[in-house]
This record gives C-alpha cells, structure tokens and sequence, in this order.
C-alpha cells in the first residue's frame, strides 16, 4: 500500500532553487532513510511533502485537508521545542490532538497510545516528570514518543537521534523497524550512515537538491557516492553481524 | 476542576463584597436586598445604578484581561508576554485622550469610551497590516511594539500641546485607570465586545496546547496558525479596547494572573485560559475593593493599585523562576 506519493516537487527559495524535481514514494513497511550532506535538502524536503512550504509539484500529503494528514502523518521537526514545563506524560498526550474533535476529552483509546508510545521508548520512570527538566537526549525520546503517540500510517522524524547515546540510537532505529513490521511507514533523515546502512529498507540520497540515488541501502551507499555525496571514504563490508559502514577520512 | 471551583467561589465572595463596601454606610444585609428588591428609595439607587457596574465591570474587565493574557503568553510561548504587546492598549487611550482634550469626552457621555474603541480599531488594522496576515509571531511583537511606541508618542505630543491645564490633568487622571462611577452604559458598551473576543480567545486552548512543541509540529497536527493568529490578535483586540474604553489603562493583570496560576494547571497553555479569566476577575475585584478600603477619600486609581501590587509580585516571581532554572 502506497502512503505517500510525490511526484515533480520543487522548492525555491529567495529565488534560489532549493529542490528540484523530487519523485518518490513510501509504502507500507518501508524504513527509508533520507540521507544527504548539510543544506542537501532533507529538512526542506521533508516539509514540503507535509504541505508546510509552498512548492510547486505534487504531494500527497499536502493535498490532504490539515486534519486528514495529522491523522495519516505524524511529524517530528528537527528543533526540539518543548515550550511550557508540562510533564512527559502530558506532552505525549499532545499527540492525540488530531485524533481529537473540539472540546473532546482523552478516551481509554487515546489513552492506551500514550501508555504504548511511552513504554516504546522506555520513559516509563519520568511519566510525571517535568519534560523541561530532563536531559537533552531525554527530551528527543519524550518527543519521539510523542510522534508515536499519534499513531499514524506514516511518520515523518527530521534526524530524530541526533543527540541521544548509542544505545537509545539503536533502540529508537529499532521501534522505526517494528513500526513498519506492523504496516506501517517512516521516513527518518539521518546524518549516521552506519545506523541508515543496517536500520533502514531503503536509502534516498540527497544531492544539491536532487535525488541522486533511491534503493536498498547497500546499493545507493558506493565509494563513488559516498566521495561525490558527502566528499569522505568509508569502510562499508557485509559482517556475520550485518551490513558495517565506517567513514574514514575526508577527500579534497 | 478543584481549582475550577476554588477560583469561581473566590470570585463569587470577592463579586459579594465589592456590592456591599463603598462609601455609603449600608449594612451588606440591606444593600443586597435592596439590589433585587426594589425599594424606590436611595439604596436601590446607589446598589443598581453605583455598585453593580463597577462589579460587573471588575468581573468582565478582570477576567478579559486574564484571558487575554493567557492567551498572549502560550502564543508567543513567553511568560513575559502581555495582552498590551499588540499596541492595542496604547492605540486605546490615544482615542480617549483626543477626546478628552477636544471637548467631546465632556459633550458626550459615550464620546469617550467610543473614540477609545475607534483609536483600538485603528491600532488592530495597522498592526494586521503590518504584520500580514500569515507572518510569525517575531512580525506581530514588532509591530506591536511600533504601535505601542507611536501611540505613546502621540498621547504625549496632546499633552505637551495642551493649552488647557484641566484637560491635561484629566487625562493624566484618565490613563491611571479607574471603575469609579462608571454607569450600566458602560457595562453594556463593553459586555458583547469582552464576551465576543473572550469567546475567540477561549476556543484556542486546544491550538495553543498543541503551540508548545513549536510551529512546525503544530501545523503539522492540524493547528491552522494563521487562523489562530488572527483569533489571537481580534480577540485580544476587542478585549483590551472595550476595557481600556471604559475604565482606562490597568495593566499587569494580564501579565501577573497567568504567571501566578502556571503551576496550578500543570502548565498547559489551553488549561491555564479558563484558569486565568478566573484569576483575573478575582484579582481585580480585590484591587477594586482595595482603593475603595485604603484611601477611602483620596481616590487612590485602580491602575496605580494594580501596578504597586503587580510589580513587586512580579518580581517575586521571576526571581523564583531565576533560582528555579
């Protein structure tokens, strides 16, 4: 099942064009990541399939009325605002607001998501805790709960473990990888190609704007592109362990 | 809801007792009477036509601007926000002030409060015009701030003009804010104004709820911010217009009650409105039934009470917020 289709987006900024000609889509059960180097596009390319930037070209997503795609897509921007001192139970429940119609109280069911979403990221212990007060990496664990919490077809993380330690890295890869197990899909930017070697189905690669690769992991992750892409080399070699990816130097 | 409660029954006792202190010795027995009953004689009179609007008015007044407020701070996501931000306050007692020094305020009994209202619509559409519609919230503070500053300058270049030295100390008196003698005129006037922008600002909690994970998310979740910007700025608008209008320039209402009641609702924007139309109702009673009890016979003003209790409580708070982060 096809939750998402772009076809001919293109972007331009103060004149300058910032994507062009972007054509993609994500089914059901993908984990694509979105690759690319800084101001490659991945921000802005992941907003404007959200509708939240004017473009020209079509995306499924933008076309939805706001309330239909708050219940098919769930959106994790990159800066992470929590805005008021509420606690990490009650900014979770935030997410259920496109589920909500005006005036509507949580039912057992918006309850039971957020209880879901919470456990899925282990914040159990900080439930009744200050979401202002807790530590950098735990602020993007309550807010990628969050996104869960929404429970959408689709979910859309701009570089969602940026910050969070090794462990947390693999686990919030890893509750993508059991979300799209039960059906359902996510696009996730990341900078940490080891992690988008092993943790996605399936890598774009961004490339001053343009799409310049789009497959399984290991095909779109060449020496060649690597060198073009992001100007570095890297080991990449099948393991017993899996798929291994380490950059090793920066190419002039 | 126990806060819900408290909060009501608070205003309720604080709404009973500004009817029965004033000025005229009535024991609160018979004043009350006196109020639904109608005797034909004095008391009647000073309870229906003296004490029951400057009540009505502390009630309307005091929770606008809480709400107002509130709505300000979960908007712009800052506690220092003020419903008096958009220039709408200033524009307000510009309109006055013209009328008190041209005549008309004296001409007329309505000539002041409507040239109030006519001075905050023309402050709303500059600022919309200068803001646009769609622009962030950083466009809607620096108009507000213009504004503010323009109004400002022009009340004071009447002032600094004025060949009439009565005209100017009446309007010096005028801006410090005040319910005295203010008639059922004036609670008619302001009531549809208040209730109608309270009404538009008291819908947005769900959207302001949802502001605290930021622009993006909340857009992203179906929150239309242009919609919720213009609901912000007509409602806070027609709040603070209609009440600078009929009692003047009362300030730290809306900046003291949410900050004071944050911790109460777990700091949840869209909580905090209902929270703060309460508190500020109540805050304001006190501070009315507080100038008529400290200097019975000076005519201490509403908005210098408002301000010498504010300030202080303001400071309190952000030195316990300083200790706290």
């Amino acid at each position: 099942m096809t939750l998402l289709s772009v076809r001919g987006l293109s972007v331009t900024r103060r004149g300058r064009p910032v994507l062009q000609d972007i054509s993609l889509t994500v089914a059901a059960g993908e984990v694509v990541g979105l690759i690319g180097a800084n101001g490659a596009g991945k921000t802005t390319l992941l907003r404007a399939m959200l509708g939240l930037l004017s473009h020209r070209g079509q995306s499924s997503l933008a076309e939805m009325p706001a309330r239909d795609r708050g219940r098919h897509a769930a959106w994790m921007p990159q800066a992470r605002e929590i805005a008021w001192p509420v606690t990490v139970e009650t900014l979770v429940a935030l997410g259920r607001i496109p589920h909500l119609t005006a005036g509507q109280r949580l039912s057992e069911t918006d309850r039971a998501a957020v209880d879901r979403a919470i456990a899925r990221m282990g914040l159990d212990p900080f439930r009744q805790r200050n979401a202002t007060n807790l530590s950098g990496g735990e602020q993007a664990r309550v807010l990628i709960a969050r996104v869960l919490a929404q429970e959408t077809p689709l979910l859309l993380a701009d570089e969602p473990v940026a910050g969070l330690d090794p462990a947390h890295q693999i686990s919030t890869m890893h509750s993508f990888t059991a979300l799209a197990a039960e059906g359902r899909g996510v696009v996730v930017s990341l900078h940490d190609l080891g992690l988008a070697l092993r943790h996605c189905t399936r890598l774009v690669m961004l490339e001053g704007g343009r799409i310049s690769a789009d497959g399984p992991p290991l095909s779109v992750l060449t020496p060649a592109r690597l060198r073009t892409g992001f100007g570095i080399s890297a080991w990449i070699g099948e393991t017993a362990q899996g798929p291994v990816l380490q950059p090793l130097d920066v190419l002039h | 809801m126990r806060l819900f409660a408290g909060l009501a029954l608070l205003v309720l006792l604080l709404f009973l007792a500004a009817l029965v202190i004033g000025p005229a010795a009535i024991g609160p027995g018979d004043s009350l009477r006196a109020l639904v009953l109608d005797d034909g004689g004095p008391v009647t009179l000073v309870m229906r036509e003296i004490r029951l609007p400057r009540a009505l008015l502390a009630v309307m007044i005091g929770a606008g601007l809480g709400l107002a407020g509130a709505a300000m701070q979960g908007y712009l996501r800052n506690p220092l926000a003020d419903p008096g931000l958009i220039g709408v306050s200033g524009s307000a007692a510009l309109g006055a002030v013209i009328a008190l020094q041209t005549g008309l305020a004296a001409a007329a009994l309505l000539a002041l409060p409507l040239s109030a209202l006519a001075g905050a619509m023309i402050g709303v559409t500059l600022i919309l015009a200068l803001a646009g519609p769609r622009g962030g919230s950083l466009t809607l503070i620096l108009a507000g701030i213009a504004i503010s500053a323009l109004a400002g300058a022009l009340t004071s270049l009447v002032l600094n003009l004025s060949p009439n030295p009565f005209a100017a100390n009446e309007i010096v008196f005028w801006m410090m804010g005040s319910l005295a003698d203010r008639s059922m005129t004036h609670v008619w006037l302001a009531l549809p104004l208040i209730l109608a922008g309270g009404l538009a600002l008291a819908l947005q909690g769900r959207a302001l709820d949802a502001l605290t994970l930021g622009e993006d998310a909340a857009e992203a979740m179906g929150v239309n911010l242009t919609r919720l910007r213009l609901m912000l700025v007509f409602g806070t608008a027609a709040v603070v217009g209609a009440s600078t209008a009929v009692a003047g320039a009362i300030g730290f209402i809306g900046l003291v009650v949410p900050h004071l009641l944050r911790g109460f609702v777990g700091a949840r924007p869209g909580r905090l409105l209902w929270a703060s139309a309460l508190g500020g109702a109540a805050m304001l009673l006190a501070a009315d039934i507080a100038v008529r009890l400290v200097l019975p016979d000076r005519d201490l003003k509403l908005g210098v009470l408002t301000a010498l209790v504010g300030a202080p409580l303001f400071l309190h708070l952000i030195y316990r917020t300083r200790r706290g982060a």
